[in-house]
């Protein structure tokens, strides 16, 4: 279990070092210094208090949804539907907290709780339709991604207008805003939100479900081998439906990080990136909540360190962009390296062996 | 005597294990030359060289004396190596001439013509006593008209050498007699062969000598005729087997399986099981004898709960089980040894003591408030590998994975014995596995009859059926052709009964 694990970590790590190294080539090629474009890259993300704290408060939705789509892939579902999720969490967090007037934690706690709700609710449909009529679940989130951008687009002018403009709902009020004042303070003025905390747990919880408890035992298993849970009497398309409800409450979670913390109001028109990010954070992150909270802290200073390159050089923050995009493309290639893990370990191996002969 | 192949010091090693050390062969020409050895012994690889799937780390290849490089099975077919695979490959909608063609159609012009390829095939098959029709589509004949038209295409390709992998496994009693006579047959013109098999008797009855691999080593290779079946079994285990399963006769108890008039559709809509009856007692095993794809799987995963019923009633000691759902039949005592372990028997990715509470994970003391509770589940998989045997490199923390194949399937029938099931649904409870866990599984399959227990195995072994046995019931196309008492029958009424002929019919 322990060389599993860190055999993991350093396939993670290659691709890390394989990325930046790619972004260094791209960096030298458009005619940049890779050393000064990386240095500032890094500062901008871990430079003081206040940049550590937007890291983190960036990383904040990753973790969620980076969480939801390795949830889901445990157990053996592909959930591309993390986007539509945290719109959906976020809108219902935006509606009670612009509804409800309560004390804070209560509102703070019904916000989440509504974000929990709208986001399950995304999961389950798909889940449901897996389980029930063996529709592809990429399918079906997918299609869940256009509606709640839709219902989005439709919601938010018709109820939750903004005083200003048709295309973004009211700022929620600051008591009903996860990002508050001590923590806000602590970190010298950044973005960083009670969302974190919730995030941390959520890593806890999951981790917990997965290796503690029936239900992880479960839904593993049901990831690891279908017709095995079929044979031992285990509820198959129940666990289908559970996961991806859980996995969509996650990301529905996430939405509410995002829009009533890291942001205050909703735009239309918009599909959040971070839902397509979970992807690659979990995927880096090899499934695990561990590796997910790694994976998802590291995007979130390269994230928020790409516009401290662009303003500081004349590196483009499209570069940015481009290395997290190439570690992602490692990541997703990491049986290649760990075949050249396993080649590199029986060529010195061998070698070996022959020297002891 | 001219040696028409000879494979030297072949070594092959793969990830982690070495298939072939420094293995040696040599066939002589017009002889039958035996391969005998476990599953995992190494011989499929080692033919699989030969055949040019494989290309050896060390060693030489000489065939007529020639050294040669075989990299593809076209060169092997050229050298005239031909290979009659132990799953055929076959395409069923086309006729036997189409698919004997298959690869080197003869063409006139453009058109295709079947005709004179057709009358070759009408003559070798006449040559070699083969009795096969040229015309039939393959969907339409037998799994031993199958085969023959697997060795016809061989010989269509002038081949010399026939490589026969495990070609019994399929076939019926009567149907292996008829191969055993066609194999004489190619001799007798000629040809040399290599029968791949762990099937002793096959080999007292038609080999000349065998050449026995353990671990992926040679052993030894003897003549047949002077040497006795038990001195190969232990050559091929490296230990003393015994063969015979020790079994005191018992009067068997209260009904607890009864299948009434059951019907199961099979994958493909058509009905798999018809009309289907039988009855399983406590304390007698009763077994399932028929030709692989007889309707036994649909009949045990209906039993399971796998799969639905269409009509036809399942009652466990008296009450209707046909609605109730897996997990509720393994709740009223129903365990199941499944046909395929690695499929449905484990997750693979899982430690073997995860394994080992795969039904019970969420019964106490397993599980308490939903939880996993981590000590009593190793205590429970330390108890149960003890009891049965099961090896692995750490213990109960091993991933199942890793296992052998015995010690996974060892594991299975531990977990499955362990949950002391009124009904045990054992399906080839045996695939794979060498002597010594056959042996092992044997016993325990008796030991739960003893105790009492109703025992249903499925097998495609005859003799495990007839070893293990109390009464046996015969299936075929998905019908029940007979029952018959164990102690009153014998191979060949069981095996005619297995080709479809009901009792008291003759052939």
């Amino acid at each position: 279990m322990k060389i599993r694990v860190s055999r993991e970590i350093i396939v993670a790590l290659i691709a890390v070092v394989l990325g930046l190294a790619a972004g260094a080539l791209f960096m030298l090629i458009t005619g940049h210094n890779p050393f000064e474009g990386y240095t500032y890259l890094f500062r901008g993300g871990l430079m003081n208090i206040e940049r550590i704290g937007n890291s983190l408060a960036t990383a904040t939705p990753l973790i969620m949804t980076g969480l939801s789509v390795a949830f889901a892939f445990r157990t053996g579902l592909f959930n591309i539907g993390a986007s539509g999720q945290m719109l959906i969490g976020g809108l219902c967090a935006t509606a009670v907290g612009l509804t409800l007037v309560l004390p804070q934690p209560l509102l703070l706690a019904l916000m989440l709780l509504a974000a929990f709700c709208g986001g399950a609710l995304w999961g389950l449909v798909p889940g449901f339709l897996k389980a029930r009529f063996n529709v592809h679940e990429v399918v079906a989130t997918i299609m869940m991604n256009w509606i709640a951008y839709w219902t989005v687009y439709y919601t938010v002018p018709a109820y939750f207008k903004g005083p200003y403009l048709e295309t973004e709902s009211r700022k929620i009020p600051e008591y009903a805003s996860l990002k508050v004042p001590w923590l806000t303070g602590i970190f010298e003025g950044s973005y960083v939100n009670l969302g974190l905390f919730v995030a941390l747990a959520a890593i806890l919880v999951i981790g917990v479900i997965l290796n503690r408890t029936v239900l992880g035992y479960q839904l593993k298993a049901a990831g690891f081998n279908r017709y095995a849970s079929e044979y031992a009497g285990m509820n198959v398309q129940r666990n289908i439906i559970l996961s991806m409800t859980i996995a969509g409450a996650l990301a529905g979670i996430g939405g509410a990080t995002l829009y009533v913390g890291y942001a205050s109001n909703m735009q239309i028109g918009v599909l959040p990136s971070h839902g397509f990010d979970g992807i690659a954070v979990a995927l880096l992150g090899s499934n695990t909540p561990i590796g997910v909270l790694g994976s998802a802290l590291f995007f979130g200073i390269l994230h928020s360190g790409k516009g401290f390159m662009n303003a500081m050089t004349e590196i483009p923050p499209e570069i940015g962009d481009t290395i997290i995009a190439t570690i992602i493309y490692f990541a997703a290639t990491s049986v290649l390296i760990e075949n050249g893990l396993n080649a590199l370990q029986r060529r010195f191996g061998q070698r070996r062996a022959q020297e002891e002969n | 005597m001219e040696h028409v192949v000879e494979m030297l010091n072949i070594r092959k090693e793969f990830p982690g294990i070495v298939a072939n050390d420094r293995v040696s062969i040599d066939l002589r020409n017009g002889e039958i030359l035996a391969l005998l050895g476990e599953n995992g012994a190494g011989k499929s690889t080692l033919m699989s060289i030969l055949f040019g799937l494989y290309r050896p780390d060390e060693g030489i290849i000489k065939v007529r004396g020639k050294e040669v490089q075989i990299t593809n099975p076209t060169q092997a077919n050229a050298l005239g190596i031909g290979m009659v695979h132990q799953h055929f490959k076959l395409v069923h909608n086309f006729t036997i001439t189409e698919n004997i063609v298959l690869g080197m159609e003869p063409k006139k012009g453009l058109r295709l013509d079947l005709t004179s390829a057709a009358a070759r095939i009408r003559e070798l098959s006449r040559h070699y006593g083969l009795n096969v029709d040229p015309d039939a589509i393959i969907e339409d004949v037998s799994v031993g008209m199958q085969q023959r038209v697997e060795i016809l295409k061989m010989l269509y390709r002038n081949a010399e050498v026939l490589i026969f992998d495990e070609p019994t496994s399929v076939l019926t009693p009567q149907e292996i007699q008829d191969l055993m006579e066609i194999m004489r047959n190619l001799i007798r013109e000629g040809k040399s062969i290599i029968l791949i098999t762990h099937k002793l008797k096959e080999i007292k009855a038609i080999a000349d000598r065998c050449t026995v691999i353990r671990r992926g080593k040679v052993i030894g290779t003897v003549d047949v005729k002077s040497t006795s079946e038990s001195e190969m079994a232990r050559m091929m285990v490296g230990r003393e087997v015994s063969f015979s399963v020790n079994k005191e006769k018992r009067d068997p108890g209260e009904l607890i399986l009864e299948i009434d008039n059951l019907s199961v559709r099979s994958g493909r809509n058509i009905l798999g099981v018809r009309d289907f009856s039988l009855q399983v007692r406590a304390g007698e095993i009763v077994g399932i004898a028929g030709v692989d794809g007889n309707g036994q799987t649909e009949l045990v995963e209906a039993l399971t709960g796998l799969r639905s019923i269409e009509s036809g009633r399942i009652l466990l000691k008296g009450k209707d089980i046909s609605s109730h759902g897996i997990h509720q039949r393994i709740r009223a005592g129903i365990a199941h040894i499944p046909e395929d372990r690695q499929k449905r028997g484990l997750v693979l990715d899982y430690s073997v003591e995860y394994n080992l509470v795969l039904e019970t994970h969420s019964n106490e003391p397993f599980a308490r408030h939903g939880f996993l509770q981590r000590e009593p589940i190793r205590k429970h998989a330390r108890k149960v590998m003890d009891d049965f045997d099961v090896r692995a490199g750490e213990g109960a923390a091993t991933k199942a994975r890793s296992l052998s194949g015995g010690n996974q399937q060892k594991a299975i029938v531990g977990r499955e014995i362990d949950l002391d099931p009124e009904l045990l649904i054992a399906v080839q409870p045996t695939r794979g596995l060498d002597v010594g866990s056959i042996e092992y599984i044997h016993r325990r399959l008796v030991e739960q009859r003893d105790r009492g227990k109703a025992v249903l195995l499925v097998s495609l072994e005859l003799d495990e059926i007839l070893d293990l046995s109390d009464k046996i019931a015969i299936i075929s196309r998905g019908e029940l052709v007979g029952i018959v008492r164990a102690d009153e029958t014998d191979e060949n009424e069981v095996g005619l009964m297995m080709a479809g002929v009901r009792q008291g019919e003759s052939a």
